[in-house]
């Protein structure tokens, strides 16, 4: 199991972009976020993973200076959020609130314009912004015809306004059908690619685990893990398992052979589970190969981001 | 904080989008249409009961508007406003916007002069549009005083608007809002001239006098009857109140900045309670 205060991995030589500093928020007893401390380096794609309700949103609203913490501090490129300096990191900041909510009487470009002016930023290339994101056929539709995932496609154009360094997408790909999700990852990957500082939320952790540089996993408004998925991995040791094929008649054989290592064996309908240590797998897999005439295949199965999720999380 | 360092361009983006609102709608001119409508209906018939039919006088038809006017504006304008904040909150738009560069202080600026443009410019479009159809009727003392009843009209609507915004940002929730623009409707409009009058009478006119005039600037509804009535001599008799009016707080200029007084304070108040 990880440590309950994180070991944040410092790879910062240069100063983070985003520091959050004992980040605390108290409505009466109830701590919506308890003491979350954590670093985002520029150019990092930065995954933050909870349950709805985990504490999310509240530390998102807090990043974009939203909500004033009831304790501690955040610094955006080392300004307040707070402050009253911050409003002009704002004008570099694209934020994509959970559910965004635009006006209906508006059509996609002249809700654009209007984000844009209030940015401060170019409005001229909003039809191209609008194709970017697929909603060019819909540019001059009022936004009340839109679905929900022409919406939250609208809501990322809106982020994208004035080519943004840092983005905060909560829950970005809420709403999107699979072509929308696929689609809205091509671009994060071009927004990566070409510098940008990235953190988004999810509560589906498959679909972002292979995205992100980092992430840090926040339960009951407490920061329960910061790190590299692999490091993540390695750090709660989670059990993994071979799913063995093999005759009824040649797992006796097997079995025997296994006895050598520290493994667990259960029957199972199609032959045998074994289980082992990850210091383990090795030499469960050199059992194994010499049995090699008895198998007829092998999987091995390890704990996902989600397995590890829900361990750290409960 | 912010006040020092509002900037314009953001101001101007806020009420430029609650003004086109506004006009794509329709509501300014469904608005404006009323106050034609209704004005020219009273201009005309508004003798009938006494069985005369037609134009009479600018004065008559002034006094007449006046009650209308002091009924129909304020409702107007707390309908306008009272969501103004309340409802981006509910709709879930609040974030976003306050995500954007402007400061709160800006943002609730930009609303209120948004609406209050609208407003503005349906009270004088509908108003004006009268004053062209009788524009053969007018004399100079008769377009000098629809004038300033149009000018206090606006005043009167910008007053009733800055407590609907202030409402939207008290209220917790749209229901509450509309509920809470209602009681204040009621309380300016029907309930204060009542409550005054029987503070009078069970004070048995003894506690009559200059400070009772003073308690009249306390409702913009009030301060709007009088600049009216108080500058109308020949229907100045009609009214009780105006009579017993002093002189030097039927000064026009004074009653104006008193209205216009009324247009700054519940938004300043409410400028507070919105600052986080």
């Amino acid at each position: 199991m990880a440590k309950s205060t994180p070991a944040v991995a410092d790879r910062a030589a240069p100063r983070a972009l985003v520091e959050v500093r004992d980040a605390s928020k108290h409505y009466g007893a109830v701590h919506a976020l308890d003491g979350v401390t954590l670093d985002i380096a520029p150019g990092e794609v930065f995954g933050l993973i909870g349950h709805n309700g985990a504490g999310k949103s509240t530390l998102f609203k807090m990043m974009m200076g939203l909500i004033a913490p009831s304790r501690g501090e955040i610094l955006i490129d080392g300004v307040a959020v707070t402050g009253d300096d911050f409003r002009e990191v704002r004008r570099r900041i694209g934020y994509l609130p959970e559910n965004v909510v635009f006006y209906d009487n508006l059509n996609a470009l002249e809700t654009l314009h209007f984000f844009a002016k209030l940015k401060g930023v170019s409005h001229s290339d909003n039809r191209a912004l609008l194709e970017r994101v697929g909603l060019g056929a819909a540019a001059t539709r009022r936004i009340r015809e839109y679905s929900k995932g022409m919406r939250q496609r609208l809501g990322f154009a809106q982020a994208l306004l004035g080519e943004p360094r840092l983005l905060f997408l909560d829950e970005p790909t809420n709403g999107l059908d699979p072509d929308g999700i696929r689609e809205f990852y091509g671009i994060l990957a071009e927004l990566r690619a070409a510098g940008a500082t990235i953190v988004l939320t999810s509560h589906i952790l498959a679909e972002i685990q292979q995205r992100v540089d980092r992430l840090a996993i926040i339960a009951a408004g407490k920061l329960r893990a910061v790190g590299a998925l692999s490091a993540l991995r390695s750090e709660a040791d989670l059990p993994l398992w071979f799913d063995v094929d093999c005759e009824a008649a040649a797992r006796p054989a097997v079995r025997a052979a296994l006895a050598s290592v520290t493994v667990t064996v259960h029957d199972a309908p199609a032959g045998l589970r074994v289980e082992c240590a990850r210091q383990h797998k090795l030499a469960v897999l050199a059992v194994l190969g010499s049995q090699a005439a008895a198998l007829r295949d092998f999987h091995v199965r390890e704990a996902s981001l989600e397995d590890l999720f829900f361990g750290l999380s409960s | 904080m912010s006040v020092l360092q509002l900037q314009r361009r953001q101001v101007a983006t806020i009420a430029g989008k609650e003004f086109w609102d506004r006009i794509r709608s329709l509501w300014v001119l469904a608005i404006a249409l009323v106050f034609t409508v209704f004005a020219l209906v009273i201009a005309y018939f508004g003798g009938a009961q006494q069985g005369l039919v037609g134009f009479r006088s600018m004065e008559f038809t002034i006094a007449s508007l006046v009650s209308l006017v002091i009924y129909l504006i304020p409702l107007i304008a707390l309908v306008l406003g009272f969501d103004a904040i309340v409802g981006e909150r509910e709709r879930g738009s609040l974030d976003l916007l306050l995500s954007m560069p402007i400061t709160r202080f800006e943002l609730l600026l930009g609303k209120y002069l948004g609406l209050a443009a609208a407003l503005a410019f349906s009270t004088v479009a509908g108003f004006g549009l009268v004053a062209v159809v009788l524009a053969s009727h007018l004399n100079l003392s008769g377009l000098a005083h629809y004038g300033l009843f149009m000018a206090s009209s606006v005043l009167l609507g910008l007053a009733f608007l800055s407590l609907a915004v202030s409402v939207s940002v008290f209220a917790s929730d749209r229901t509450r809002a509309s509920g809470l623009a209602i009681a204040l409707w009621f309380f300016f409009v029907l309930m204060f001239d009542l409550i005054l009058l029987g503070v009078l009478v069970v004070g048995g006119g003894n506690t009559g006098g200059e400070w009772f005039a003073y308690l009249l600037l306390l409702n913009p509804a009030d301060v709007f009857r009088v600049l009216n009535i108080a500058s109308l001599d020949e229907v100045g008799a009609l009214y009780g109140l105006a009579t017993v009016f002093p002189r030097e707080l039927a000064n026009p200029w004074l009653l104006c900045a008193v209205l216009l007084a009324w247009s700054v304070l519940p938004l300043s108040l409410a400028a507070w309670r919105f600052r986080r």
